[in-house]
């Protein structure tokens, strides 16, 4: 085809061509692309992470030494709300939804998520609740100083006495994000289960789509309880009811366990799309088959029903009966079985294999192990009277840490790194790429592994100040913690710099199986000129089956195998 | 590398074809969605649940308990209409246009009269949304559940609206039938509300 022809395709279309450079304005635009959407969604989210991680750099400069000296008790409290709250809502959910944006559709041969415009509509509340939650900290008051989990009766706490304060501004944020997830959800089971492509059954879905599947499933049946808790409370602190308020007849207990209900699912939305990432990601670096594919998929679905039965763990605490405490308490250890095997899976996969220690793969399998770190916390946690020795106390900080520093965002590294060619149609800097690896995995456990020994010495989290005895320990996760905000650096400017200036990246730049590998980088709109018919399971390396049928890429998968 | 990946053909009428597509999903999602919204019922009916079996003076001083006799007359108004709004389907099903539009609008008039109702029995209670958490969950769960019955007829009054539309009806299927789904959704949660709520005191 002609150039001129092709510029009279894209002119019509408004689109670039495949190819072209990418336009960066469409990047600000409503767009209904699912590919557009999803990069707005990651860039989006690291804006809110760096808002989040300097937030997290006040509250580690603070605790480098015993004295509240650097910012007062009312900010310290602001801080380590405000940074828990942007973290959760405003990185981890949409940076994984971004990535499951953009590829889902590609992995399972369809042209576009199930509902564009929902799609658009639901990223575009992520912006509007962040504004939300930043106006926060310019209302009298301040930001809410509740905590990310914002109990009552001291959520119910309005000193000033305006009807806007940090608080309210919070929760409708909470409840506005939880309104986009649900959208999202909503478009992400239509999509995997409606729109496969042809030939593409339920055991020939990549494993990421699987634990997209079940993650999107949890906010499905989950978030609502969590709206419901947030509704009343803004019903409480609002119009004067009294829910939760224990001392007009209430019960803030119940609070924790609407709260909990959806907040410890939660942590399965986060974690099993990088379960997904890691099982994506260790076959192409290892060029073996994922051991086991059944059995990774099938351990998501059971993590997704298990994660429904075991919200109690948060609260042993909280005058929770004896025989509850104990039925929680099997019923968390159990979800470690279906963990275990996922983890077996992966080492299986990775052994014997001929591994090329690429950035995608070496952030891989550090987020690895720090997630088996915070396994092992997270089952002793799970004990219910080591969970109430350790409880408020920084054993805890340093285990959820480990899953969503150590685990998460390294996980997340992984896939930006290893889908960075196929998104820009460039190649990222490798140097820089393993100098941000570095950087990250020793941040990471200068910053989180001490918190496990001060855990278990008694220093409460939630403090400013803290007894001289803590101070060793804390010095080393505050250098930890800078280390972290310095590690950032190197990736930022290796995404801007190698998205404008970075080598152009072939299709298959690691010669990895899968529909999206078999279309440009970056893809065209609308991803397959012809919806692929696929004919096998995905991970088939070392395999002479073609993964697809109609496609003529789809025979490379033998020769590269 | 086969050259063929790197073909930028375009799809030109690709965007036809995606929004087809999306009617076809509609109905899965919209169930999904309820399914989702189920949910939120659920929550507060657990919630109504552990507040009444563990509050010991759970009504506000001077309330004996809830006058039953109305709100039981709107309750077999509000479950009628969910047969109403079938039959309107049906006649949408064999074509009868008049016939669909007459149960449909059967329907909508059930729904007000259940919204009026409603209003009525709030205004005659002499408790309210903040004495204590009885009033609370009182106002909280019918409240939720009245502004679901307003959702519907307002959705019922667009397809009715749609329905005298010139060559659009085609179109308005998915719309009557997700707000006949809708409709007996709100329906079946008012019937455990009501049980909730008005049959155990």
């Amino acid at each position: 085809m002609s150039n001129a022809s092709l510029e009279a395709i894209a002119a019509k279309s408004g689109q670039p061509f495949p190819g072209a450079p990418n336009n960066w304005q469409r990047f600000f635009s409503f767009s209904t692309d699912h590919k557009v959407i999803g990069i707005q969604y990651i860039v989006t989210a690291f804006v809110f992470f760096l808002i989040g991680g300097l937030l997290a750099m006040v509250m580690r400069g603070e605790l480098i030494t015993p004295e509240a000296d650097l910012v007062d008790r009312t900010v310290y409290n602001a801080l380590f709300t405000m940074h828990g709250t942007i973290m959760l809502f405003m990185w981890t959910f949409p940076v994984l939804n971004g990535l499951a944006n953009y590829l889902v559709p590609l992995q399972i041969g369809a042209r576009d998520m199930a509902f564009p415009r929902l799609n658009a509509a639901a990223f575009w509340l992520v912006p509007v609740f962040g504004i939300l939650l930043m106006v926060s900290f310019f209302v009298p008051g301040g930001p809410s100083q509740s905590g990310w989990w914002a109990y009552p009766p001291v959520s119910l706490q309005n000193p000033t006495g305006n009807l806007i304060n940090g608080q309210v501004l919070w929760l409708l944020a909470v409840a506005l994000s939880g309104v986009s997830s649900i959208m999202g959800a909503v478009n992400f089971v239509t999509t995997i289960f409606r729109m496969r492509a042809p030939g593409m059954g339920w055991f020939r879905m990549p494993a990421f789509c699987w634990t997209v599947l079940s993650a999107q499933m949890i906010q499905l049946f989950g978030l609502p309880a969590l709206t419901a808790g947030a509704v009343m409370l803004l019903l409480d602190l609002t119009v004067g009811t009294s829910f939760f308020d224990p001392a007009r007849g209430g019960d803030p207990v119940l609070y924790q366990h609407f709260f909990w209900f959806y907040s410890h699912p939660a942590v399965y939305v986060i974690i099993l799309p990088v379960f997904g990432m890691f099982s994506e990601i260790f076959p192409v670096y290892a060029r073996k088959p994922l051991f086991g594919y059944k059995f990774v998929v099938v351990s998501s679905v059971i993590i997704t029903m298990l994660s429904g039965v075991v919200w109690v763990h948060h609260m042993f605490a909280s005058g929770t009966p004896s025989w509850m405490r104990m039925l929680f308490m099997f019923s968390t250890m159990l979800i470690s079985v279906p963990t275990g095997v996922k983890v077996f899976a992966w080492v299986a996969t990775v052994w014997g294999g001929k591994l090329r220690l690429d950035t995608p793969m070496l952030f891989a399998l550090g987020g690895l192990i720090c997630f088996l770190f915070a396994g092992i916390t997270g089952i002793m946690l799970g004990a219910v009277p080591f969970d109430i020795h350790v409880n408020n106390t920084y054993f805890v900080v340093g285990h959820f840490h480990y899953v969503i520093y150590g685990a998460t965002v390294m996980g997340v590294y992984a896939a930006i790194y290893h889908w960075f060619p196929k998104m820009t149609g460039h190649m990222y800097y490798e140097g820089l790429g393993k100098l941000h690896f570095a950087l990250t995995f020793i941040g990471v456990n200068l910053n989180f592994f001490p918190m496990h020994p001060l855990g278990l010495m008694g220093m409460p989290r939630r403090v400013a100040s803290y007894d001289p005895e803590f101070a060793y320990w804390n010095v080393i996760a505050s250098l930890g913690g800078f280390l972290l905000g310095v590690s950032t650096l190197p990736f930022i400017l290796n995404m801007i710099s190698s998205w404008i200036l970075g080598k152009r990246a072939p299709a298959n730049p690691w010669n990895a199986i899968g529909l999206e590998w078999l279309i440009s980088s970056p893809p065209p709109v609308e991803n397959f000129e012809e919806i692929p018919l696929v004919v096998s399971g995905p991970y088939g390396y070392g395999s002479h089956e073609p993964l697809v049928a109609n496609h003529p890429a789809g025979e490379l998968n033998s020769e590269h195998s | 590398m086969s050259t063929a990946n790197l073909d930028p053909t375009l799809n030109t009428h690709g965007a036809h074809a995606a929004e087809h597509e999306e009617e076809d999903h509609r109905m899965f999602g919209f169930i999904v969605f309820l399914l989702s919204e189920s949910v939120i019922f659920l929550s507060f009916f657990v919630g109504y649940t552990v507040y009444k079996t563990n509050i010991p003076d759970w009504l506000p001083a001077g309330v004996e308990g809830l006058e039953v006799r109305e709100p039981l007359i709107n309750t077999i108004v509000l479950v009628s209409s969910s047969f109403v709004i079938y039959f309107a389907e049906r006649f949408l099903h064999k074509e009868n246009l008049w016939g669909f539009r007459a149960f449909w609008l059967l329907t909508m008039a059930m729904g007000s009269f259940f919204l009026y109702g409603q209003a009525v029995e709030w205004m005659g209670l002499p408790f309210g949304f903040t004495d204590g958490v009885f009033g609370g969950t009182f106002y909280l769960l019918t409240g939720f559940h009245g502004l679901h019955v307003m959702t519907g007829v307002l959705l019922q009054g667009i397809m009715l609206g749609r329905s005298f539309l010139p060559n659009n009806y085609a179109g308005g299927e998915f719309g009557v039938a997700a707000t006949s789904l809708f409709w007996h959704f709100v329906d079946v949660i008012w019937i455990i509300l009501f049980i909730l709520i008005y049959v155990w005191q």
